[in-house]
């Protein structure tokens, strides 16, 4: 494979990827004020009743609900983001598009991961986004829905992109599962919502455990989506989740790779073709 | 075995040699041998379910064969799929024009994924439109071209990498007869012009007349092959639509 060749194909997948997000006015609109509506209601809404016991990352004993869950609602941009690429490659497939990739004379293993890497550009913009939105509601409402750390803009990029990255490759293998565009609501009901609530992005997980859910507890500590959250929390205190680090690189691997073998037509789930007539 | 022979002493541009699928218990493609050489106009003529899209998925490696092998030039599209992929063009019979994207947008999409450059993608696309007419329409939205025009955009989005193999899927499904007419007589130059093979596969009888060599597809097997004229004297039909009536029964019709 030539690298010009392969440059010219990752940038081809990343501008086309963009230039659909923007056009897609709604999804554009979605990916803010989801979260925000979380944060600006939800959060709000709680400040008043309690503050959060975080414990690690934090310094202080106690803080506050909406500056608590700031790092899981910038994960959750990346999860729907993640998950919005899978339907694009269900979209893709149903469209014929997809046809034209896996045609091209690349390895398509570089394919995946060169759509996996667009995705996360686009995924990682879309957090710094809602990031960038939130910061003229914390001046004028006082929220604390800014990091301490002006540097935690700086810290969290790298964990973004590796958090980014494994959500996008889970939603390359769900891809490979989801045959028809009408099976993306199951998607929702079965993976977004368990991954995004049965983690520590809106409360600390020893609340679990304290309250004796430890079935809750255990799957949330098995739940690949805890240590993405935690890998941007520790970040944004300008602090590195080595644990975090390792289980969002190896999941990564993991679904890239599961995925490259469910496209693979020697191997994979999708190799048997059209059924007969 | 089913055996389709290609005459001219020119270089051999597709092999495919004892090719099976099966779907389950179905044999969706029975032990088909294809052979087309450069500046060759080959139409896969056969009914609905013959297994005519079947064979494009094996040919353009997106499934595998069962058994048999296939080549694109030199390369074999199962052990090096790379080398085999770069020397083809596909039309396949869906769309698979991205409408979100202006033409320029869908034509510059393909020639990146093929390793052209800027300004090489951009000549190329400057000629191959303007071959096909649609130099005016380049900024437009996919969405916005009639479905001939469309047609069209998949044409020279196919050739912009130069294939020496073009492979068309049922290409006019769904055009009205002056785009089918124009779209065919178009490729039928190509043939001429850049010596480059063709596999047309249609089920209408009209199109596979202006071929070199017709292959006639049934049920997963290759009944009969030849030029046109040759498939009408040895049925001793009328007419090459008499031919393959009498070939696949009435029901192809």
């Amino acid at each position: 494979m030539r690298i010009d060749h392969a440059y010219l194909a990752l940038k081809a997948l990343t501008q086309r990827e963009g230039v659909k997000f923007l056009q897609q006015k709604g999804r554009l609109f979605s990916a803010f004020v989801r979260p925000a509506l979380w944060l600006f209601v939800f959060a709000v809404g709680f400040r008043g009743v309690y503050g959060v016991d975080a414990g690690e990352p934090y310094l202080q004993r106690s803080v506050n609900y909406e500056y608590y869950i700031l790092p899981g609602l910038t994960c959750m941009v990346l999860l729907f983001s993640g998950m919005q690429s899978s339907l694009a490659m269900v979209y893709d497939r149903e469209m014929g598009v997809m046809r034209l990739l896996l045609t091209a004379p690349l390895p398509r293993w570089y394919l995946l991961t060169a759509k996996l890497l667009s995705g996360t550009v686009l995924s990682v913009i879309q957090a710094y986004g809602f990031l960038l939105i939130c910061l003229p509601f914390a001046w004028f409402t006082g929220l604390r829905v800014a990091f301490n750390d002006p540097l935690g803009w700086l810290y969290v990029f790298p964990a973004l992109i590796l958090t980014g990255m494994m959500l996008g490759a889970l939603g390359l293998l769900l891809s490979v599962h989801i045959k028809q565009l009408e099976n993306f609501a199951g998607t929702m009901n079965f993976v977004i919502f368990p991954m995004f609530f049965i983690s520590p992005a809106l409360f600390p997980l020893w609340y679990l455990q304290e309250s004796g859910a430890d079935l809750v507890y255990w799957i949330a500590s098995v739940n690949p989506f805890t240590y993405g959250v935690q890998l941007v929390r520790y970040a944004s205190e300008g602090q590195f989740y080595g644990l975090g680090a390792v289980v969002v690189c190896a999941c990564t691997v993991g679904f890239l790779a599961l995925a490259v073998v469910g496209y693979d037509p020697q191997r994979g789930f999708v190799k048997r073709g059209p059924k007969p007539a | 075995m089913n055996q389709i022979q290609a005459s001219a002493e020119t270089p051999i541009v597709l092999d495919a040699t004892d090719v099976v699928k099966n779907y389950g218990a179905r044999k969706a493609l029975d032990h088909i041998d294809i052979s087309i050489r450069a500046g060759e106009l080959v139409a896969l003529l056969g009914p609905n379910g013959a297994g005519k899209t079947t064979l494009f998925q094996l040919l353009t490696g997106l499934f595998v064969p069962d058994g048999g092998t296939i080549r694109i030039g030199d390369a074999d599209i199962r052990r090096n799929a790379v080398p085999a992929l770069a020397g083809i063009g596909v039309v396949f019979q869906q769309p698979t024009l991205d409408l979100d994207l202006t033409v320029i947008g869908n034509l510059r999409f393909h020639a990146n994924l093929h390793g052209l450059n800027g300004r090489e993608a951009g000549s190329r696309i400057d000629t191959e439109l303007a071959k096909l007419k649609l130099t005016d329409r380049a900024r437009d939205p996919a969405r916005a071209l009639s479905g001939g025009q469309r047609r069209r955009i998949e044409l020279a989005r196919a050739l912009l990498h130069r294939p020496s193999l073009l492979l068309m899927d049922e290409p006019t499904v769904g055009l009205d007869p002056a785009s089918r007419r124009d779209l065919l007589n178009h490729v039928v130059r190509l043939c001429d012009e850049r010596k480059m093979a063709v596999l047309w596969a249609t089920h209408l009888v009209d199109e596979a007349d202006h071929a070199d060599r017709v292959v006639v597809l049934h049920q997963g097997k290759v009944l009969k092959v030849g030029s046109p004229r040759q498939l009408v004297e040895e049925t001793g039909a009328a007419n090459l639509h008499d031919a393959f009536v009498g070939l696949t029964g009435p029901e192809s019709d």
